[in-house]
């Protein structure tokens, strides 16, 4: 048996270092969107969150370049879904239970003790902030608090998510709709993991984008779950969009590029592409999906939105998900979900400062109107307030 | 992603190495570095706590032994704690005396339960059952046209209709005893463990069906709040037994050991993959080695049985570490290799992979030019790599699709590997190293430390 063991060890490390050798040159980067959006520089913010290719343009212009002239008009930055800022918080803080102990303790004490860093790294730890985010933000702290500009515990609380805060700020969360000829609709890519909710996203989203008075259609580009165009169906019904479907195991990239076509024909707004649920570490759907994103914008359409779906009970493995998912599909924003559970979604939070991933929708409940805008200061608000 | 348990103490031992004996300021810095391990596996905070104070304990008794390096025993002493907690009973199946036998699958939205309800149902008829699926989730839009196709797919009959959830249930009940069906799964909306009303009509579906086994489907993805999901399941349904879902992902998977230590019921069964015959019972040894990230080296060996015929893999083995490794037996294991699944994946579960290779894209595609090569070198030339020269080359070249370059690079990389199994086999079996294979092996199995000394870039030997 020992001998099965050194066998296979051997061979695969001898073909990995075979294969390995055989591709020395570099892997070229992913080719960028077809629709590239003019950037303007990014006003500094006070303390610039690592941001990555999704930099923050204030004003989205049409590519520069187009080939017939299109004037180019300045699209107000739009948000699917009028925020109802106090829902945001209400609806978290039916989960705030157990972090109101923690601050409860440490507001509770006269000084800044070793309890209340392990208080708060807790607290931080238990949102899934995760290990290295909640150093780096405790580290900080603790200098400022050994230059004695912090020595108040209700200081550092604030400080902590003052710190936040700002690490949040500046990204841009609009969920870019660029209007151009009426034949050429503007596509929203849907990515994720399994079960995270990408289908109940899209059925959401296109109410809400209905009721902004577009025409939408939604393409079901699942054909792997059983029934998963069947529930996109009933969410088009619901919602008034249309519905482009193919048979089940079918192509995935060619059900969506019939989807744009078809919302090209009919003169479309906005064509949501749902996509099958698939592991990240599994090369050959992540290969599947690299090909749905180039085949999406290979028709009459423009892909201005590739949205990651994220459920917030994700652990740590949310950022490798992130990480995936952004290398293979130009991923431009996340999609938070089930943020109305006990789960605080806190990865999101090291999604985005370490990616440069910014978070653009909430789901927070099972309804048509609960999914919402991001607000980054009520998401850290809600984590910390009593 | 993250560093391996054994990557982390790397740098603390080497720094020990010169002093002999561990001081109680040591042990505290490797404890850490356990615990930020399992931290970054989403062990949660608070059971993270106490596996780290029980490892502490075990830790400071097993002082004496000096035989190990202090990184393998710490390594040992963490693993069997982690395989302490996971395993325990395990859970065996009672069908009922009078059937059939009730199952209900509980969990929140998105964590497989319809998927795992065929799964499950598979799985009984694969131990003779004949069960009956009930879809009794009519909240998701689909759900039960989901779980008919999975039905068809694995000839099992499905049972619903559109009333409410609780009748459906009673009636699948009614329907099995009908049907004569032995086993009876009931596939329940998933749910949100703080909403009162959803909370209400699980309890009130248990209540009207009185399963015999409630299972708890969990995602491995789960974060902290697994605990928290978990015990409200718990209080409400009285959990049998989890199913752990998606442990196909990367994820390490800590909601299990989370759970497992809060709930106290044994992780049932395990779903590893998209088709529905990825499902097996749990095998605690292994997820342990996961947590940690050390790999799956047992997964590794199952599938390595029903890949390789065991006879022959075992003399190309014994050629391999006597040196007389050709490249027919390269591209015979090569083959087998295939079979065993897609190359990245093996390459993941592989312990003490070098960094470069556990993060490189390697698809199974790659390996065509190298076996197209081979394929075009004659008998002679693949037993004695050597004898090839300029003008076999060009033949092999013309022959493969392939460059001069490449068949070169492919010669020379060959004769290394030659050379590494020939040194390996020199330290590690001896002569005839069958009569220390089962101690190395039950080594093995209790975690690591086992492998033989000297092997390259194991974790367990740093």
């Amino acid at each position: 048996m020992i001998y099965l063991v050194l066998a296979i060890v051997v061979v695969v490390a001898g073909l990995g270092v075979v294969v390995l050798n055989r591709r020395r040159s570099p892997e070229l980067p992913p080719t960028r969107p077809q629709v590239t959006i003019a950037r303007t520089p990014k006003p500094v913010a006070p303390s610039p969150p690592a941001m990555g290719s999704v930099a923050a343009p204030e004003v989205v212009e049409p590519e520069v370049a187009a080939p017939e002239v299109v004037e180019p008009e300045v699209v107000e930055p739009e948000v699917a879904v009028e925020p109802e800022k106090p829902r945001f918080r209400d609806r978290m803080s039916k989960s705030r239970a157990a972090l109101v102990g923690v601050f409860a303790g440490v507001r509770g004490r006269t000084g800044i003790t070793d309890e209340t860093w392990d208080e708060l790294e807790e607290a931080l730890l238990r949102a899934d902030v995760g290990v290295r985010v909640t150093n780096e933000l405790l580290g900080g702290l603790r200098d400022r608090v050994k230059s004695k500009e912090i020595t108040a515990p209700d200081a550092l609380l604030e400080a902590l998510q003052a710190e936040m805060i700002s690490r949040l700020s500046g990204a841009d969360r609009v969920l870019h709709f660029e209007p151009g000829e009426p034949d050429s609709p503007n596509v929203w890519l849907f990515v994720g993991v399994n079960g995270v909710g990408k289908t109940t996203t899209i059925g959401k989203l296109g109410a809400a984008q209905v009721a902004l008075g577009r025409t939408v259609l939604m393409a079901a580009g699942d054909t792997f779950r059983a029934a998963a165009a069947e529930q996109l169906g009933m969410w088009a019904e619901r919602s008034g969009s249309d519905l482009v479907r193919g048979a089940e195991g079918g192509d995935p990239s060619s059900v969506i590029f019939d989807g744009i076509e078809a919302a090209s024909a009919r003169k479309i707004d906005l064509v949501l592409a749902d996509t099958a649920g698939r592991l990240h570490n599994k090369s050959n759907l992540m290969e599947e999906l690299r090909k749905v994103r180039r085949v999406a914008a290979k028709g009459k359409g423009r892909v201005t939105e590739t949205l990651l779906v994220i459920d917030a009970t994700t652990g740590q493995n949310g950022l490798a998900q992130a990480r995936e998912f952004g290398q293979t599909t130009d991923v431009t924003g996340v999609v938070l979900t089930k943020l109305d559970g006990s789960a605080r979604g806190g990865i999101v939070f090291a999604i985005e400062t370490e990616l440069g991933l910014p978070v653009k929708l909430v789901g927070l409940g099972e309804t048509i109107n609960d999914l919402v805008a991001f607000e980054p200061a009520e998401f850290i608000e809600a984590l910390f307030s009593e | 992603m993250f560093d391996t348990l054994s990557d982390r103490f790397d740098g603390i031992f080497k720094r020990l190495r010169g002093k002999g004996r561990l001081t109680d300021g040591d042990v505290d810095e490797v404890l850490g570095e356990i615990r930020t391990a399992l931290l970054e596996a989403d062990v949660n905070v608070a059971v993270a706590r106490t596996v780290v104070a029980r490892i502490r304990e075990a830790a400071i008794g097993a002082h004496l032994s000096q035989a190990l390096d202090p990184s393998q025993q710490v390594i040992k002493i963490v693993n069997a704690e982690l395989v302490n907690i996971l395993g325990g009973e395990t859970l065996k199946i009672n069908y009922a005396s009078r059937p059939p036998t009730v199952v209900l699958m509980a969990g929140l939205q998105g964590s497989g339960k319809t998927t795992n309800a065929a799964k499950l149902a598979r799985w009984f008829k694969s131990q003779g059952r004949q069960p009956l699926l009930v879809g009794a989730d009519l909240q998701r839009p689909a759900a039960v046209e989901q779980l008919r196709t999975l039905g068809r797919q694995i000839d099992v009959p499905v049972f619903s209709e559109a009333s409410d959830p609780v009748t459906v249930a009673t009636r699948g009940l009614a329907e099995a005893r009908r049907l004569g069906r032995d086993v009876l799964i009931v596939d329940t909306a998933g749910r949100l463990s703080i909403d009162t009303e959803m909370m209400d009509q699980v309890r009130r579906i248990n209540e009207a069906i009185q399963p015999d086994y409630t299972f708890l489907v969990i995602d491995a993805m789960t974060g902290q709040d697994a605990v928290g999901v978990a015990e409200a399941f718990h209080q409400t349904l009285a959990i049998d037994g989890v199913i752990l879902t998606k442990l196909d992902g990367d994820a390490r998977g800590g909601a299990a050991l989370s759970v497992k230590e809060v709930i106290g019921r044994p992780i049932a069964f395990a779903s590893t993959g998209e088709k529905l015959d990825a499902f097996e019972q749990f095998h605690p040894d292994r997820m342990a080695g996961r947590i940690l990230g050390m790999g799956d080296v047992l997964t590794l060996i199952e599938q390595a049985e029903q890949a390789f015929e065991k006879d022959s893999a075992e003399q190309a083995a014994e050629r391999m570490l006597a040196g007389e490794f050709t490249l027919d037996d390269f591209l015979e294991q090569m083959q087998a290799l295939k079979k065993m699944g897609p190359l990245s994946g093996l390459l993941g579960m592989m312990p003490g992979m070098p960094k470069e290779l556990k993060g490189a894209k390697i698809s199974d595609d790659d390996l065509k030019p190298i076996e197209a090569i081979i394929r075009a070198m004659t008998p002679l030339e693949r037993r004695k790599p050597e004898v090839i020269n300029g003008s076999r080359r060009n033949r092999i070249a013309a022959g493969s699709g392939t460059s001069v370059g490449e068949i070169n690079r492919l010669v020379k990389q060959f004769s290394e590997m030659q050379k590494m199994m020939k040194r390996m086999g020199g330290m590690s079996v001896g002569k005839k190293g069958k009569k220390k294979m089962p101690n190395m092996l039950g080594a093995l199995k209790g975690g690591p430390g086992g492998l033989p000394p000297g092997f390259p870039d194991m974790p367990f030997n740093n």
